[in-house]
């Protein structure tokens, strides 16, 4: 070992400390400073009329004891037919919806689309993102009435832009490698895609449908709220109607179906790994 | 068989990868491409099947000129040259027979292959080149299960299945340990000898290529440096290619190999 050089003399004994993100001192401490007062002002605008609350407080109570006696009958087969309207709205959108999100996600990946392809079908996802479920449904009931097929229309819609947003990302981060080696076969495009790629993103894709299936329902019961069919439009009336114990009803089935797809979806994410 | 002319290569960002390589491989010759990361190795592989598109020069395969094709002339071209990956770039949730067979996606159409129904030709020498490289009791296994020099011998398969003229090979090695690095370079290189296929390796243990290939060509920042024999790779010739450097260990641990391989053969014979 030769002698310690200078810079190391000086490091040695002296405690070392991560670098701060912000490295003016007197920045650091004045923008803590201000997101506190922010957040102190922030909440000290906000109104709260206690006494509407305490009158609230009753309402309250009623609609979440009525969870302790629901009343699945009184209203039996309008809810058995919303639910079934439901699912059959879920599995149709996801179907049709997953089946156009394929293309459109393949396209939106940079590393296997040309420019013109990219823009285009990024757009859609865009277009499909910025419109919120219940906006769509609310045009959508405009144009072809009150019903299921409003609904279906908005979820397939909906899940367009969600699962080839992702889908694309996932087709973006494969191993590049993996598909250069396929390609240097003398591969077709299609056959690349078929072996280089989709292996890749496969386990993904069936994981984010499932997911996709589950968020559809959920989103079901919203769009019967603006008239789109389903268990939404059993649940609204039965609001409407102060029929808390059918709400409560309807509620603990989207719950009892939203966890059954969720262990349905671990189940099979684990068995396509 | 191989001959690239004037080929120059320079990226986007500026970086000349290749400054004008002119190199001539004949039929059945293996050739180790040598030289420091970032003298151009890969991006030379590369360049000839197109899998990076030279920026201008020539390269024939025959008497076919590769860089001016079309989409689908190039296709059938590239069936003519196999490539083996570094890290074996397998397809890792295929299996290993779906792994070998798509060396020949060349040859048959779309459905055939996306039903996985090759002709019984194709199968068969799958199993064939399989049973060469000890692994046919692996074939329906995933590629992620098998170990690195598995993994590598079904890269070797894979290329060997298009029925290529010419083997491009690009580190090889790199991720194996030093017995199986041995192993599969001598595989390499038995199997183009049985086949009469010309190769061009990257590999950057220099000792390694020495061992294995009857010329050697040294890279250094994108032009030929050194082309020769294995045994012309003096220390003065490792200093032009590499830098300076103690390199008397890099040569006399060659003749150690040897003696050590040898040894080894005898001893498993």
């Amino acid at each position: 070992m030769t002698a310690a050089s200078p810079e190391l003399t000086a490091r040695l004994g002296q405690p070392w400390k991560k670098p701060p993100l912000i490295r003016q001192a007197w920045l650091r401490i004045a923008l803590s400073l201000g997101a506190v007062v922010y957040l102190a002002a922030a909440v000290s605008t906000v109104e709260v009329n206690w006494s509407r609350v305490y009158e609230g407080l009753d309402r309250g109570a009623a609609f979440i004891l009525s969870f302790t006696r629901p009343d699945f009958l009184t209203r039996g087969s309008d809810i058995w037919e919303g639910l079934s309207e439901s699912l059959i709205m879920t599995v149709a959108a996801s179907v049709v919806g997953i089946a156009i999100s394929i293309p459109i996600g393949l396209g939106a990946a940079r590393n296997i689309a040309p420019l013109p392809v990219y823009l285009i079908c990024r757009s859609i996802i865009a277009l499909s993102r910025a419109l919120q479920e219940v906006i769509v449904a609310i045009l959508l009931v405009a144009i072809f009435g009150f019903g299921p097929l409003a609904g279906f229309l908005t979820l397939s819609f909906a899940t367009i832009g969600f699962l080839s947003k992702l889908l694309a990302e996932d087709i973006e981060a494969m191993d590049r490698t993996q598909a250069e080696a396929i390609r240097a076969t003398g591969a077709g495009w299609t056959q690349w895609i078929n072996y280089g790629v989709q292996p890749q993103v496969m386990p993904r894709l069936i994981g984010l449908s499932m997911y996709r299936v589950d968020i559809n329902f959920r989103e079901s019961a919203i769009l019967g709220l603006v008239g789109a069919g389903g268990i939404g439009a059993t649940l609204n009336t039965a609001f409407d109607r102060y029929e808390f114990d059918t709400a409560a009803a309807v509620l603990l089935l989207i719950i009892g179906i939203v966890m059954f797809l969720e262990y349905l979806s671990g189940v099979v994410r684990a068995r396509v790994q | 068989m191989l001959r690239l002319e004037k080929l120059v290569k320079t990226y986007r960002t500026g970086d000349q990868a290749l400054k004008s390589v002119d190199l001539n491989v004949p039929k059945g010759q293996v050739v180790a491409l040598i030289g420091p990361s970032g003298a151009g190795k890969s991006t030379l592989i590369r360049c000839i099947n197109r899998l990076v598109e030279p920026t201008s020069g020539k390269v024939w395969l025959g008497d076919t000129e590769l860089t001016h094709l079309g989409a689908g002339a190039l296709r059938r071209e590239r069936r003519r040259m196999g490539m083996i990956f570094q890290e074996y770039a397998l397809v890792e949730r295929l299996t290993v027979m779906e792994n070998v067979l798509s060396g020949r996606l060349g040859y048959v159409g779309f459905w055939r292959s996306f039903a996985r129904r090759f002709p019984q030709s194709d199968v068969d020498e799958a199993f064939r080149l399989l049973d060469r490289v000890g692994l046919l009791g692996m074939a329906d296994k995933r590629a992620d299960e098998l170990s690195g020099g598995q993994r590598q011998r079904v890269g070797i398969c894979r290329a060997l299945i298009q029925n290529p003229a010419l083997l491009l090979v690009d580190e090889p090695t790199a991720s194996l340990d030093p017995k199986t690095s041995r192993q599969i370079m001598r595989l390499i290189c038995e199997l183009c000898a049985e086949r009469g296929l010309a190769a061009i390796i990257n590999i950057h243990d220099v000792a390694l290529a020495q061992m294995f290939v009857a010329r050697v060509i040294g890279l250094r920042f994108g032009a030929i440096e050194f082309d020769g024999a294995p045994e012309a790779l003096t220390p003065d010739v490792l200093t032009r290619i590499y830098g300076e450097e103690d390199w008397q260990a890099t040569i006399r641990k060659v003749d150690e190999d040897e003696a050590e391989a040898s040894a080894t053969a005898e001893a498993v014979a």
